[in-house]
This record gives structure tokens, sequence and C-alpha cells, in this order.
């Protein structure tokens, strides 16, 4: 299987630091941007399987980025991170196509784990396309 | 408002209903009266008209008759035939055949002297000119007298005619008794009050009295009024105010004076006053009653609306405060949450970069492994934190929602658990996991176990024990109940548990609307909430839910 290509949104530096550094380690392939018009340009250039993206972010929010990912490649899968204690943001990032959310502070584990899920979704999704 | 409000507004009702009843009550009952007083007095006073009328005809006539008879006498006989004893004797028993009234006949000259004389008295040689009565017959042909004793000493009158005869001049002269003037009188002496009387010209009573004295007594009889007709007055006789009757007679100058017994002609009267006065007081008495009902009623009514709209009010400012509460929670959660992400990510870090090493080559491997893994645990106790506080926040909307008694028991526990272990109490938690899950809010019901836990905490004050107990019900409800070690209720309160304002915490220290929020909750819920007590052996209070919907 290829390596898992990873984005990351969040906009706090240095959890993304953190955060590529221990995917990277983990054989992912991660690509990190800290705003929504960041990664929708980033993914306009660049071929990209899994997006994790935080709801809560200055400017562009994450579900309004989600919306706009989902329109512009239906075929990728978006992971969102909520800060938010509540289920509510992260139902509504379900309701608008998510694959799933994962609940701040999370362990690295269980998140690898659901962006390799994410993963073969995003092959039965190309596969379909193809 | 308080009691004294309260009772100012009822007693203000109750005056409002009581006047505004009284005024057309009184003004009817004294209208009633007056009408029936006046019309009364017109019937007592028509009534007493005819019978003085009748009255004054029937003596009248009788007088007639009298003076008729004698005149007849007088005309048809000359003096010589009535000087004639033998005559005038056989006459006499004629007449007294026919009335038993007259006592004498006698014919007297006109000097003065009698003629012949008829009677009982040996009166022969009386002569009569120096009396009133002859010089009066003399001058105007007939003359009855006023009652008088005169020579015969007893009381009686003189009915005297003149017969002129060329130039002679003589009078025929009757006695009469005046006792039958009392006969006649005496029929119209009405009830067992009323009087009736023939009174002179001189304010003397002609006849007997019933009350007012025998006969010649003066009486205080308006005899210095003279009119026509029947007249209807009030007398004062014998100190007493009555309704009298008067009439002057034709045919001598008496005033015939009837009176009716004022109580007793009154008496429907006064009957009819205590009648409308016992009709008023009953009906005051009523209304008073009623007024009095009503406004205990109505104020009852306001009181407990005013009740519950302080329960909803003060319910309402709970609510807006623990939805800023929320907000506030959720927000700092949220700041709290990112940079534990950042610690646990970093703890995280380490632990891969430990994999690197080499255990043996490094002095302090074994202590910096441990050292994150604790990082790590903190991190996860931090985190049910936040979430709890997220939780919390989420909370405050009223949702319907499938609720896990159980577990918003827990939650609700969880968040008095350090203050109850500071206070060295335990909290026992009896949770039926197979409690099934039920339609609710959440929320609600959290605010409910927390206000009826603060309450068991505060019993129980220190060293005891909380017991938290489900379980389910037969009937399509949940329950749970919150057992405390502390003093109990007792029984005087009980009645008022979930009154607003209602507390036994020293003032400033309890609201009073905790068990008044719960109880209004759990009814809006469609629940029931509960409480025994022994006093000395704690309190339970057991807060029963539906299930609702599957």
């Amino acid at each position: 299987m290829e390596t898992t290509r990873v984005l990351i949104v969040d906009d706090e530096k240095d959890f993304l630091d953190l955060f590529m550094k221990r995917m990277v380690r983990r054989n992912l392939d991660v690509h990190a941007v800290t705003s929504g018009p960041e990664a929708l340009e980033y993914l306009a250039a660049n071929e990209v399987d899994v997006v994790v993206l935080d709801v809560k972010m200055p400017g562009m929010d994450g579900i309004e980025t989600l919306r706009e990912i989902k329109k512009r490649h239906p075929h990728l899968e978006v992971i969102m991170l909520t800060g938010h204690g509540s289920v509510d943001s992260g139902l509504k990032g379900m309701s608008l196509g998510a694959y799933d959310y994962v609940m701040k502070p999370f362990t690295i584990d269980d998140l690898l784990e659901r962006i390799q899920k994410a993963r073969e979704r995003v092959d039965i999704n190309r596969g379909k396309a193809r | 408002m308080d009691q004294q409000g309260y009772r100012a507004l009822r007693l203000r009702m109750a005056g409002a209903i009581v006047a505004f009843s009284l005024i057309p009550l009184c003004v009817l009952g004294s209208f009633i009266y007056s009408r029936f007083s006046m019309t009364y007095a017109e019937k007592i006073e028509g009534g007493l008209r005819i019978i003085v009328g009748n009255k004054r005809t029937a003596i009248d006539m009788f007088l007639e008759e009298r003076i008729a008879q004698l005149r007849n006498l007088a005309m048809t006989n000359d003096l010589d035939r009535m000087g004639d004893k033998e005559f005038l004797s056989r006459v006499f028993d004629v007449i007294q055949s026919g009335s038993k009234s007259f006592i004498d006949l006698g014919v007297i000259d006109q000097d003065g002297s009698h003629v012949a004389y008829v009677g009982p008295y040996e009166l022969g040689d009386v002569n009569y000119s120096g009396e009133a009565w002859f010089n009066e017959a003399m001058l105007r042909g007939v003359h009855v007298s006023n009652v008088f004793m005169g020579f015969r000493n007893f009381p009686h009158i003189i009915i005297a005619v003149t017969r002129r005869e060329g130039d002679h001049t003589w009078i025929l002269r009757a006695t009469i008794d005046s006792e039958v003037f009392d006969s006649l009188v005496r029929s119209v002496q009405l009830g067992l009050g009323g009087d009736a009387f023939l009174v002179g010209a001189d304010g003397r009573l002609q006849t007997t009295a019933r009350f007012n004295g025998p006969v010649l007594t003066p009486v205080p009889a308006p005899v210095d009024q003279l009119f026509s007709g029947e007249r209807i007055q009030n007398l004062t006789l014998g100190g007493q105010k009555v309704l009298a009757g008067l009439a002057w007679l034709n045919h001598a100058p008496w005033l015939l004076v009837v009176t009716e017994d004022p109580g007793e002609a009154m008496s429907p009267l006064l009957r009819t006053q205590s009648m409308v006065i016992g009709l008023v007081l009953g009906g005051l008495a009523v209304i008073v009653t009623g007024a009095l009902l009503v406004t205990r009623a109505t104020t009852a009514k306001i009181m407990r609306a005013d009740q519950e709209k302080a329960a909803l009010d003060a319910s309402l400012v709970q609510s807006g405060k623990m939805a800023a509460l929320g907000k506030l929670a959720a927000g700092i959660a949220h700041e709290v949450n990112n940079p534990l992400t950042l610690i646990r990510e970093s703890a995280g870090w380490i632990k891969d970069l430990l994999t690197d090493e080499d255990p043996e080559s490094m002095v302090n491997y074994d202590e910096i492994a441990e050292v994150v893994d604790k990082i790590e645990h903190h991190v996860d106790r931090a985190k049910t934190v936040t979430h709890r506080m997220l939780g919390f926040a989420r909370r405050m909307e009223p949702v319907h929602e499938k609720v896990d008694l159980g577990a918003v028991a827990e939650q609700t526990i969880a968040f008095l658990e350090t203050e109850a272990n500071y206070r060295c109490i335990e909290i026992l938690r009896k949770l039926d996991p197979n409690l099934p899950v039920i339609h609710s809010d959440t929320a609600q019901i959290q605010q409910v176990l927390l206000n009826i836990l603060e309450n068991a905490i505060d019993a129980v004050d220190r060293d005891g024990c909380i017991e938290v107990t489900t379980g389910k019900g037969k009937d399509g409800f949940v329950w749970l109940s919150v057992v405390d070690s502390g003093p109990g209720i007792p029984p005087e309160i009980r009645d008022k548990l979930y009154d607003p304002f209602m507390t036994t915490k020293p003032p400033g220290e309890g609201t009073g609307l905790g068990l008044s929020i719960a109880y209004s909750i759990v009814g809006k819920l469609g629940g029931t909430i509960g409480m025994e007590s022994e006093p000395g052996h704690g309190a339970k209070f057991t807060v029963r839910l539906p299930v609702g919907q599957a």
C-alpha cells in the first residue's frame, strides 16, 4: 500500500510541528498548513488522501473549510479535530460529509487508526471513480 | 406581597363588596318600609274617618229624634193640657216605653217654675229661672245642655223645647241619662287601647272615657278648633301620643273623639319594620359571609399565583445563571483543551524519541519514560475535567433527548464529590446498571439531582453518608432516591417543603428555592418527587420520572 498522504490544518504552530514529527515517524506523508484558504490552495496543487481539520480556527473555520473541500475534492476524506467537548460540531461535520471526528486532546494511536480507515475509504472512492 | 398585604387586600375587597351590596339593600329596605307605612297610615286614617263620621251621624240622629219627639209633644198640646199632671204622666209613660233614656219630663212656665213634673225626683217646686239652660232655651227655642250633675246629682243632660202660645211661652224639658251616650260611644272604643268619648265645648268629658277618666273630667281635646266634617289629628292624651278622629256634633256643642290604640294600630307597621330590619340584617349576614368566602378564595388564588410566579422567576434566574456559568465553563474548557493537546503531543513525541535511544546507554531512560507516562496520565485527568465542563455547558440548552439516569446521577455526584469528601461525607452509589434509557431533559434532571444532593450534603453537614439509588418501577417509571444520614425533616415543615423561599438554613445561606425548582422541573418532566423522613433518622427524597416513548 502506498504511503498515506495527509494534510493537517490547524492554527496552532506548535501543535502542527509536533503532529508532523510524530506522523512522519509513523511513515505518513504529512503536510501542514495553518488556515482554511492555505489548505484549499495546497489541495488544488497536490494530491492528498486524508485531511485532518481543526474545527476552531480564526477566519475561515473548520466547518466552512470542510464544505469547500467536499465541494472541490469529493473523493477526499476529512477527519475533524474538535476542541469543543460537545459532539455537536463533530456531528455537524459528519453531516457535511466528514469521515469522522476526534476530540482534543486525543491519543496519536487513536487518530492514526482513524486516518488508516479513512484512507481505505478513499481508495474505495477512487476505485469507484475510476 | 406578605401575609399582611394579602389580609389588607382581602379586607379591601370584602369591604367594597359589602358596601356596594349594602347600599342598594338599605335603600330598598327603607323604600319598602316608607311606602308601606305611608299606605298603612292612609288606611288607618281612612278607617278612623269613617268610624267617626258614622258615629257622629248616629249620635246626631239620636239627639235629633229626642228633640223631634219633644217638639212634637209641645207643638201638638197646649200648656193647659201639658200642665195636667195626669196627662203628662201618661205621655211620659208612652215616651219611656219607646226609649228608656228619658228620666223625667217637666213643663216649666216662662217664670221658671214647674207647672207639672213626672219623674223619680221631687222637683215640683224647683225654680229654673236662674239656670243658664232655661235662659238659653227661652232665647233659642231648643236647648241641649252639657252633661251636668244638677239638682238630681247624677250626670244627665237636658233637652228643652219652647212653645209659644200667643204671648205666653212655656218649656217642655226632658232629662236624659247621659249613660245613653256612653253606650252609644262605647261601641267604637276600638281594640285593646282605643278610646271614644264626647267632649263638651268647655273641654270636659261628656261621656265616661275608657282611659281618660269619668264624665266631666277635663281632657286636652282641641275644643277650640271648630270645623265641619271629620278631622284626623295626633293628640297627646294621658301622656300618650294617639291618632284621633274628631268630629263636632250638629245638635250639641260636643266634639266626638275616637282614638286608635297607637300600639295596636301601628303593630303591623312595627312588625313590618322589624321584618325589614330582619331582612336587611339577614341580607347583610349573607353578603358578609359571601364576601368573606369569595375574597378568601380570590386572595388564596392570587397568593398561589404569586408564589408560582416567584418560583418561576426564581427558576428563570437560576437557569439564566446556570446558562451563563455553562458558557463560561465551555470557554475555559475549550481554551484549556488546546494546551492540553499540545502537552500530550509533546509527551507523545518524547515517547517517540525515546524509542530511538538505547535504554542501556541513556542514564535516565527509565525515569524519563515514567515521567512521560505520568504527564500523559495527568493530561487525561485534566481532560475529564474539561469534558465534564463542556458537558455541563451543553446541558444548559433545553432538549428532549435520550437520558441515562445512572450516568446523569454519576456526573452530578462527581460534581459534588470533592465538597462531600472535604466534609467527610461518603456518597454511596447503588445504581441499577439495567436502567432503561428515558426520554427527558438531561440538564433539567441534573439540576434536580444537584439541588437534592446539595440539600442532602447540607443536612448531613459533616461525617455521614449519602446513598444514591436508582431503580425501575413497574409502571413505566424509573426512580432515583437520595437518602441522607442527617437529622431528618421536622413534621411541621413538611407541608411547606416545596414552597418557594422555604429554608431552614440561616438567612443569606439558602435561597429556599432548591426544592421548589426541583418540584416544578420534575412536574414539567411528568414525574413526581416525594419525601419520607423520620426525625433523627435522615430524610429520603425519591424522584420518579417517566420512561417516555421508546
